[in-house]
C-alpha cells in the first residue's frame, strides 16, 4: 500500500507541477509551490484516491510535508478503517 | 423559525414556485426595506431549504451539490440578497458538518438543517482587503477557561439576524476557527445601511470585544490545516455565489423578454430590434454557459474530486462577469425604466456587482485561474 500510495501521491502532484522535482522525503513546502488551495486540493485527492476521511488531529502540516509522510498517514487511516 | 415536518426538502419545482409567487414580486421591496421578513425566512425553513445538503441523521436530506446549486440559482432569480443568507449559511453548516467534534455537531447542525439558527461567516475586517483573509485583526487568546476573543468584523452576510457566527481570528498557532454565539456576552451586532447591493442581506459590523468562549467553541484542525477550513468553506460559498449569478442573469432575460414584448420604439416592438436581440442572444448564452460550468463544479464536488476546486473557480469567474453583462444590457434595454424601482432590472444590476467582488474577487480569481493555465501548458 505505501509505495502504491507514495506513487500516487507523487503522480497528483507531478501531474499539477511538472517542473518541480523532489524526492519522496524533501519537503515539498520548503519548495514553495504549495499554497493553501493546492493544499485543499492535496487533502481531497487523498481523501478521493483512499477512500478515508481524514480526521482533524491527523490534519497538520507534520503529515503533509513530504510524499513519504502522506504514504504513512494513508496507511495509518486505512489501516484504521479495517482496524 | 422552525420548519414544519416534511418529508424532505422541496423540489426545484416547489422552489421555482415560491420564489414566482413569494420572493421576486417583493424583491424590490426587500430592497427598499433592507431587510428579508422574517416570514420569509421562515418559509426557507418549511420548504428545507436552509442546509438540506446535510445527511439525515442531523437533519438535513443529503442533498447533492448539483441540485442544490439549481436551488440557489432559484433562489438567486428571486432575490440575490436571500441567496445570500443561504450562502453563508451553507457556508457555516457545511463547516460544522465537515470539521465540527460529535458535540459540535450534535449541537448545531440540526438547529442549522432546520433554520432554528442561521449562520454567518465571519471573515473580513475593517482595515483589510477581503482578498488578505489572514484574519490578523482578531485575536484569540488561550488562558485557563478557554479562548478570549477580540476583533471586529465587517461585511458580515445576515450578520443582523445570524444566531451563531463562524469567526477567523489568530492565535499563537497562527489562524483558527470559532463557533461563537451572537448572544455571548462582548458581541456588538451593528446594521450597515445603505449598502449598493445585496442590499436586504441585512449585513453587519460584528464587533468581539473581551468575548469568553469554552475550548469547545475550537472548530476544526489549528495551525496549517485551519487554512483548509477557510477554503473549503469559501469554495461552497464561491459555488453558491455562481449559481445565483446564473439565476440573476435568467432574471435578467425575463424581465426583458417581458418588456420588450410591450413596448415599442417608432412603431417597432424592441424585442425586434437588432441590437435588443444580440444582447438577448448574449443573455441566454451566457445562462447555459454558466449553468454548465455550474453543473461541473458540482458534479465534481460530488465526486469528491479535488479539481472541483478550480472548476468552482472558473464558474463563479464567468458566471459573477456575465451576470455584470446581463444586468447591465437589461438596465440599457429598459432606459430609463431601469433605474425605476417599478422594474427588477437595476436591483439585478447592483446585486450582479456584489458577485464579482465576494468569496474570491474577479481580480484574485484571474491571478487563480491564468496560473492553472500555466501549469497545464507546462504539463
Amino acid at each position: 500500500m505505501s509505495n502504491d500510495a507514495r506513487t500516487q501521491i507523487r503522480t497528483f502532484i507531478t501531474t499539477k507541477f511538472p517542473d518541480v522535482t523532489f524526492s519522496d522525503e524533501e519537503d515539498i513546502f520548503a519548495l514553495g509551490f504549495v499554497n493553501s488551495l493546492f493544499a485543499m486540493e492535496l487533502v481531497m485527492f487523498i481523501e478521493k484516491a483512499f477512500g478515508t476521511r481524514i480526521p482533524n488531529e491527523e490534519l497538520h502540516l507534520g503529515n503533509f510535508r513530504s510524499v513519504a509522510l502522506m504514504a504513512d498517514l494513508v496507511a495509518r487511516q486505512t489501516s484504521a478503517a479495517v482496524g | 423559525m422552525k420548519a414544519e415536518t416534511r418529508s424532505g426538502p422541496a423540489g426545484l419545482a416547489e422552489v421555482r414556485r415560491f420564489v414566482d409567487l413569494e420572493i421576486a414580486p417583493h424583491a424590490n421591496a426587500f430592497e427598499r426595506a433592507e431587510w428579508i421578513p422574517r416570514e420569509v425566512l421562515s418559509r426557507v425553513a418549511e420548504l428545507d431549504l436552509w442546509a438540506p445538503f446535510l445527511p439525515s441523521e442531523f437533519g438535513g436530506a443529503g442533498m447533492d451539490m448539483v441540485t442544490l446549486g439549481r436551488v440557489h440559482e432559484e433562489i438567486g432569480r428571486g432575490c440575490s440578497s436571500l441567496r445570500s443568507l443561504l450562502t453563508v449559511h451553507s457556508m457555516v453548516s457545511a463547516s460544522v458538518h465537515r470539521w465540527g467534534d460529535q458535540a459540535q455537531q450534535e449541537k448545531w447542525l440540526r438547529a442549522l438543517a432546520c433554520g432554528e439558527k442561521l449562520g454567518a461567516f465571519c471573515l473580513t475586517e475593517p482595515d483589510r482587503s477581503g482578498s488578505d483573509a489572514t484574519a490578523e485583526g482578531t485575536t484569540a487568546v488561550r488562558d485557563q477557561d478557554g479562548w478570549v476573543l477580540n476583533g471586529t468584523k465587517k461585511w458580515i452576510t445576515g450578520g443582523q439576524v445570524a444566531d451563531l457566527f463562524m469567526v477567523f481570528a489568530t492565535t499563537g498557532s497562527g489562524m483558527c476557527t470559532f463557533l461563537v454565539e451572537a448572544d455571548r456576552p462582548g458581541v456588538r451586532v451593528t446594521a450597515l445601511p445603505h449598502v449598493a447591493g445585496t442590499t436586504a442581506s441585512m449585513l453587519a459590523l460584528v464587533e468581539f470585544t473581551d468575548v469568553r468562549l469554552e475550548p469547545s467553541a475550537l472548530l476544526g484542525p489549528q495551525g496549517w490545516a485551519a487554512g483548509t477550513v477557510m477554503t473549503n468553506a469559501l469554495g461552497l460559498g464561491r459555488y453558491s455565489v455562481a449559481c445565483g449569478a446564473v439565476g440573476i442573469i435568467r432574471a435578467a432575460i425575463d424581465a426583458c423578454a417581458e418588456y420588450t414584448s410591450v413596448r415599442s420604439a417608432g412603431g417597432v416592438p424592441l424585442r425586434d430590434l437588432p441590437h435588443v436581440r444580440q444582447m438577448m442572444s448574449g443573455m441566454v448564452t451566457a445562462r447555459d454557459a454558466g449553468r454548465l460550468l455550474c453543473e461541473r463544479a458540482g458534479a465534481l464536488s460530488d465526486a469528491g474530486d479535488p479539481a472541483t476546486i478550480m472548476a468552482t473557480w472558473v464558474a463563479k469567474y464567468h458566471a459573477s462577469k456575465a451576470a455584470v453583462q446581463a444586468a447591465g444590457d437589461a438596465v440599457q434595454i429598459h432606459g430609463a425604466n431601469g433605474f425605476s424601482p417599478e422594474h427588477p432590472v437595476g436591483r439585478l444590476y447592483r446585486d450582479s456587482k456584489v458577485t464579482e467582488v465576494i468569496e474570491g474577487s474577479t481580480q484574485v480569481q484571474e491571478l487563480t485561474i491564468a496560473a492553472e493555465a500555466y501549469r497545464e501548458v507546462a504539463q
